[in-house]
Formats: C-alpha cells, sequence, structure tokens
C-alpha cells in the first residue's frame, strides 16, 4: 500500500466517524454533539431524554446503516471485478427481484393472513415475518442463477442471465400488485422505499453478526479480486481455481446483498456508486486498497443518505432508496464519462 | 559415457515438457472430437520452441492441453517428468506461466502491481509480498526490460510493452516452462522482433523453456531453437528450422495458388503473373531493389547473363532498360515500375 493511499483511508476513517457523530446528532430534533458523546459513553444524567432518543432509535439505525452501506459497497465491488462490468452490483444476479418477490407473496398475496398466522405461532412480529419472505426468495433465485450460471464460461452472459431472471421475477411482482388491494400495495410500496429504521437492537442482534462476518469474509478475497483484474484465463493460468473462486464470491456477494435488502429494502446504486467512487479517489484498481476504501466509504455514504433521507429539522421523510439513487446516479454518470479508457471502457 | 549417445540421453530423461500420444480438442455432448492426434513432443530446458501452422489448425488447442487450461482427451502431458492431471492449478502456476493474445484491459494499476500479480502462486491468502517476492519482481521486470515502465500506468503503455509486462509477470512465477499463445498477433512489426529476441534471450539466460505459437513464420524460422509445424493433415513436424525447411514441410502448410515458399531466403513470394524473363546487370543494394520490381511486376529473374528480352541496369544515377530494339531510362524505382506496367499494357 502507498503512503497516499494510506492518507486516504485515514482520511476515510475519520469521514465515517464524523459522519456517524452526526447521524446521531441530526435528525427529527437536533442534539448538541456534546449531549450525543455523552450519551454513548454514558454519563448523561438519567433524566435527559435526548439519551434515549439516542441509544435506543439513533444507534441502531446509524450501526445499520453502516453494517448495510459497507455490505452493500464491498459486495458490489466484488461483483464488479468478477464479472467484469462497471454496472453490475450485489444484486446483478436478481436477488433483488427475489426478495421482493418473497415480499410480494406475504404482503400482497391472498396467502398473508395464512402466512401471518403462521407467524404468530412461531412469535414473529410482521417485520420479521417480511424479512423471512425476502430471504427465501432470494434464496431462491439465487440458487436458479447460481446453477445455471455455473455452465456459464463468459461473465456478460452470467450477468444477462441475472437480468434476465430479474426480469422475469419482477413480472410476477408486477402481477401480484396489480390484483392487490389499495391497503396492502400501501405496506408493500413502503417496503420498497428501503430503511434503516427497521431494524432494531433486537433485529440486529441477527443483522449484525451476519453483515459483519460477511464483510469480513469478502474483505479476505482480495487476493483472488486481484488476479481476475487480469481475466479468468490469467487467473487460472496463476493458480487461482476460478471456477471455486467464480461461485464463491457470487455466493457471498449475493449473501450480503440479500440480507440487507431482507432487513432495510431494497437499497438500489450504493452497490454500484461505492466502488467506483473509491477507484476514483485512490486512482488504483488494487483490491488491497480497495476494499478497506469501499468497506469505509459505503458506511459513510450510507449514513450520509440515512441523515438526508430524514431531512434534519423537519417532520418530514424522504424515502431512503429514493435519496441513495439521486446521490449515486450522477456519481456513476461521472465516472463513466470520465474513464474513457481501460478496464471499463470496454 | 560417450560423448555422441549421451546428449541425447540425458535430454530424454530431463525433458521440461513432455507429451505421450496425446490428443487435443473438445468434448461435445456427442464425444470426443480430436483437433490433433498422436502428439508426441518434448522441449528440453534452454529451448526456444515456435509453434507453427495455418489459422485454425489447433494450435490454441494444443498449448492450452499444454498449460492444463483444457483436458486432454487422450493420452498425457508430463511436466517435469510428473503428470499434469497429478499437479494442482496453485502447483502447476509455480512451474509454467502463461502469456495469451488477449489485451488486458486493466485501469490504474502500475506496471509493478501487475508483476507482483505473478507472485499469486507463491503467496498466503492474503497476498501478502515479501522481500524476497520484491527480489523476483524486480528481476522479471528487468529481464524484460522493462525497468523505466515499472511506474507508470499499465493502461498507459504500448500494446508492445503490455506484452512485455504479462511476460515479466509470468516470469515472476518462477516458471521452468513459458507457454506463449500468439503474443505478437497485436503488435508492431518492430515490437514483433524485439519481443521474439526478448524470448530468445530469456532462454539463453537459464534453464527456462520457451513455447511459442506465431504468425510469424520468417522471423520464428530465424529466432526458433526448435519448430513445431502443424501440417494441413494434422500430423506434427518437428526439428530445427533448418531441418523444416529442408523436408519442405513449409511449403506444404503455407503455399497458396499465389505464394510461393522460397527455402534459400525462408521467405514467402507473392507470384504476380508471369511476363517472361528478365535479367537484372549491375550490384548491390540497387540490383537486389531492381530485381524486387521486376518479381512484383511479374518478371521472373534469371541469373547471370543470359540472352533475355528484357535486361534491366541498375547504376548510381537509375536505371535503364534495353529490349531487342530500344533503350529507355529513368532516376527512380517509381518510374521503373510505371514503366513496366506500361509495356503490359502496351503488349
Amino acid at each position: 500500500m502507498t503512503k497516499r493511499e494510506a492518507v486516504i483511508l485515514g482520511g476515510l476513517v475519520a469521514a465515517v466517524g464524523v459522519v456517524f457523530l452526526l447521524s446521531l446528532a441530526l435528525g427529527s430534533t437536533s442534539i448538541p454533539l456534546r449531549r450525543v458523546i455523552m450519551a454513548l459513553i454514558g454519563t448523561l444524567p438519567d433524566e435527559d431524554t435526548s439519551g434515549i432518543v439516542v441509544t435506543t432509535i439513533r444507534l441502531p439505525r446509524s450501526v445499520t446503516a453502516m453494517l448495510a452501506g459497507a455490505s452493500l459497497a464491498v459486495a458490489g465491488l466484488q461483483m464488479q471485478t468478477l464479472l467484469r462490468n462497471p454496472l453490475a452490483d450485489p444484486f446483478a444476479l436478481g436477488i433483488s427481484s427475489g426478495a421482493s418477490l418473497g415480499v410480494a407473496l406475504v404482503v400482497l398475496g391472498s396467502g398473508y393472513g395464512a402466512a401471518a398466522a403462521f407467524g404468530n405461532a412461531m412469535g414473529m412480529r410482521g417485520d420479521a415475518l417480511i424479512t423471512l419472505a425476502a430471504i427465501i426468495g432470494a434464496a431462491l433465485v439465487l440458487g436458479l442463477v447460481l446453477v445455471v450460471s455455473s455452465r456459464i464460461a463468459n461473465p456478460t452472459t452470467v450477468l444477462i442471465l441475472g437480468l434476465m431472471f430479474g426480469y422475469a421475477v419482477s413480472a410476477i411482482v408486477t402481477v401480484l400488485v396489480g390484483a392487490s388491494q389499495p391497503e396492502r400495495l400501501q405496506q408493500w410500496a413502503q417496503w420498497g422505499f428501503g430503511s434503516f429504521s427497521g431494524v432494531t437492537w433486537q433485529r440486529l442482534r441477527l443483522f449484525g453478526p451476519l453483515t459483519f462476518f460477511g464483510v469480513l469474509i469478502a474483505s479476505a478475497t482480495t487476493k483472488q479480486l486481484n488476479a481476475l483484474l487480469l481475466g479468468e484465463s490469467y487467473a487460472r493460468s496463476m493458480g487461482l481455481a476460478v471456477r471455486r473462486a467464480r461461485l464463491l464470491t457470487m455466493l457471498g456477494a449475493s449473501v450480503l446483498g440479500a440480507v440487507v435488502t431482507a432487513f432495510c429494502g431494497p437499497i438500489s446504486f450504493l452497490g454500484i456508486a461505492v466502488p467506483h467512487l473509491c477507484r476514483g479517489l485512490l486512482g488504483t484498481s488494487d483490491h488491497r486498497a480497495l476494499v478497506p476504501a469501499v468497506v469505509l466509504m459505503g458506511s459513510a455514504v450510507a449514513l450520509v443518505a440515512q441523515i438526508v433521507s430524514l431531512l434534519p429539522g423537519s417532520a418530514g421523510v424522504l424515502p431512503l432508496n429514493a435519496v441513495t439513487s439521486l446521490m449515486g446516479a450522477p456519481i456513476v454518470v461521472a465516472v463513466l464519462l470520465r474513464s474513457r479508457r481501460g478496464a471499463f471502457a470496454g | 559415457m560417450t560423448p555422441y549417445a549421451a546428449p541425447e540421453l540425458c535430454a530424454d530423461l530431463e525433458a521440461a515438457l513432455r507429451t505421450r500420444d496425446l490428443a487435443v480438442g473438445y468434448r461435445t455432448r456427442r464425444g470426443r472430437r480430436a483437433v490433433l492426434e498422436h502428439v508426441n513432443l518434448a522441449v528440453r530446458p534452454g529451448e526456444l520452441v515456435c509453434l507453427l501452422g495455418p489459422n485454425g489448425i489447433g494450435k490454441s488447442t494444443l498449448l492450452r492441453t499444454l498449460a492444463k487450461m483444457q483436458p486432454a482427451l487422450w493420452g498425457s502431458v508430463e511436466l517435469g517428468g510428473a503428470d499434469l492431471r497429478s499437479i494442482t492449478h496453485a502447483e502447476l502456476a509455480r512451474r509454467l506461466g502463461v502469456v495469451l493474445t488477449e489485451r488486458v484491459a486493466v485501469e490504474a494499476l502500475p506496471v509493478r502491481r501487475i508483476v507482483e500479480l505473478g507472485r499469486y502462486p507463491h503467496s498466503g491468502w492474503f497476498g501478502r509480498i515479501t522481500n524476497r517476492d520484491r527480489h523476483v519482481v524486480d528481476w522479471a521486470i528487468g529481464a524484460v526490460g522493462a525497468r523505466h515502465l515499472a511506474e507508470c500506468d499499465f493502461s498507459r503503455l504500448s500494446d508492445g510493452e503490455r506484452q512485455r509486462v504479462m511476460i515479466a509477470r509470468a516470469l515472476a512465477q518462477e516458471p521452468v516452462l513459458l507457454v506463449l499463445d500468439e503474443p505478437t498477433a497485436f503488435l508492431d512489426v518492430p515490437s514483433r522482433v524485439e519481443l521474439m529476441g526478448l524470448l530468445r534471450q530469456l532462454t539463453r539466460e537459464g534453464p527456462l523453456a520457451v513455447v511459442v505459437s506465431t504468425h510469424d513464420l520468417e522471423l520464428a524460422l530465424r529466432t526458433a531453437d526448435v519448430v513445431w509445424l502443424v501440417m494441413p493433415g494434422g500430423e506434427l513436424m518437428t526439428g530445427a528450422p533448418e531441418d523444416v525447411v529442408l523436408s519442405g514441410g513449409l511449403g506444404q502448410a503455407f503455399e497458396g495458388r499465389h505464394i510461393r515458399f522460397h527455402p534459400e531466403e525462408r521467405t514467402f513470394r507473392l507470384l504476380t503473373g508471369d511476363r517472361g524473363d528478365a535479367v537484372v546487370h549491375g550490384s548491390g543494394l540497387r540490383a537486389s531493389l531492381a530485381t524486387a520490381v521486376l518479381e512484383r511486376e511479374g518478371y521472373s529473374v534469371a541469373a547471370g547473363f543470359e540472352a533475355c528480352a528484357l535486361s534491366v541496369h541498375a547504376h548510381e544515377s537509375g536505371w535503364r532498360v534495353l529490349t531487342d530494339d530500344a533503350e529507355w531510362s529513368g532516376a527512380d524505382f517509381a518510374s521503373l515500375a510505371v514503366f513496366l506496367r506500361g509495356r503490359r499494357t502496351a503488349a
């Protein structure tokens, strides 16, 4: 790692820290930073209610945002390198559509009553049921795509395959939407907005370890990702078991994407935009620097999106998904316009 | 030890690579389709082998099979005495390096980092680069003469420089055998000559053996130690370039309706027509260039001073053409060519 890269990574660490504190301080009512820090270290007097706001509402939300952002970003980077395509993201294999199909079946489908009864019997609340449905839907589509794509050599074909599965599954969702009652559509739309707020401390007990270890495992693949920079033939000639690496990487990245989608709803563009942002910032394709940068940048961008979506100082809320797209789209456009040569220029 | 039998015998034992009744090709749903069969080849350490043959004859398939990038249909490939099937990909990467035709497009990665990737099979899970790795990388960059490019961004290099870097990356694997599949395909002429020169130099410096496929016949015949020539029927002819020339195999493999191989000059010539004999008087470069003009215009140039319908004198200030009944002259070869073409329309 060069000195420049180390400096940039240090800067990113600092940026994440600052945005993290800001995300705790800003919201429908803003809380002074001094009291935020006191609440975090437990020195805030008990009668101060802002302490409860920070520790029970904002802290799990911000931790969720960081984990989700890091997960999507690192999974996006893996997919872009693996599929050698600048537009690949964690959902490239159609798992986002799979998750939404699962959710749509539960929320919109006629089986909602039965599923809710089943869920109640199992001691699950509605949102836990939605999470479970999303995971099952994503897993089914992912399994299907992986089985088919293991017979395919060309990365671009894999990408097209994921796209086609996505279209087909989305079509089923559209049919479900078209046939459902308005009050259920409202709940469906709510899920589609995406949100970090739904993950409470209790749910974070599952979401936290899943994403944390997922990111950790993904970060350990830097060597393989670097070898894949030269294409699969060269990677194989240098001793990488390409098929296995491809399968495991796609599986890992997709699981990360699916877990985030299940808990937070579909969050688009973060997985595409952050890797591009980091490549531009670092000026390198070396994953030994890119992976940590992407993890940090993903956390920071998710926190910023979270802050913006709450429209600090007002009572209004923007859909999180809209914020990430509005922030992400210009970044991707700028990067694509800038890079006219090299890996991703075609 | 007998001085004559021994080298043959030793070389046989310590072949870097050997194939035994190898068949290469593809597996389809209907079965195996062999492209080349009964291939028995050996590469000795320090040898530069050029694989030649017409397009689509199976050169790439053979090289891919030798490098374990696709499985053999029948028979076996042995690397250093061990069957390729018993060697893992990681182990193989420490003994065999590969360079392909494909243009590698990587953005924003310095040359040194690309060459470091060659340490992949030698480094641990996280790919940490040790001092010894750094030393090998430096050596590899130096060996291909790319020291001045080490810190440059790979995407800014010319195609020729990129292939050099890809070779350095393969060298960083510290292989005993380097397999290159048409590495010069996208290069301009000086880069091709330089690249082949580099490969030759690499084999001179150590025990490294190199197998390279190329379409550059004339260059290959001048640089290779051994030529493997794939004939149109699929059989392989092997030997020193001169042996292959003598056997007439090159002519068989590549000659067409309009192209002839000239064994003496080891070059191919285009047949441009039959317009009779001509004789060139003069000496040195001017005379041979005048011959070239005549041949391009379809004359067969006879040696010596035989009586011909057309005789061309190449001299210091230009050319002079004598026929039975007339005489023309000019200053440069362009005017000679125009004159010869004019004669054709007149006739």
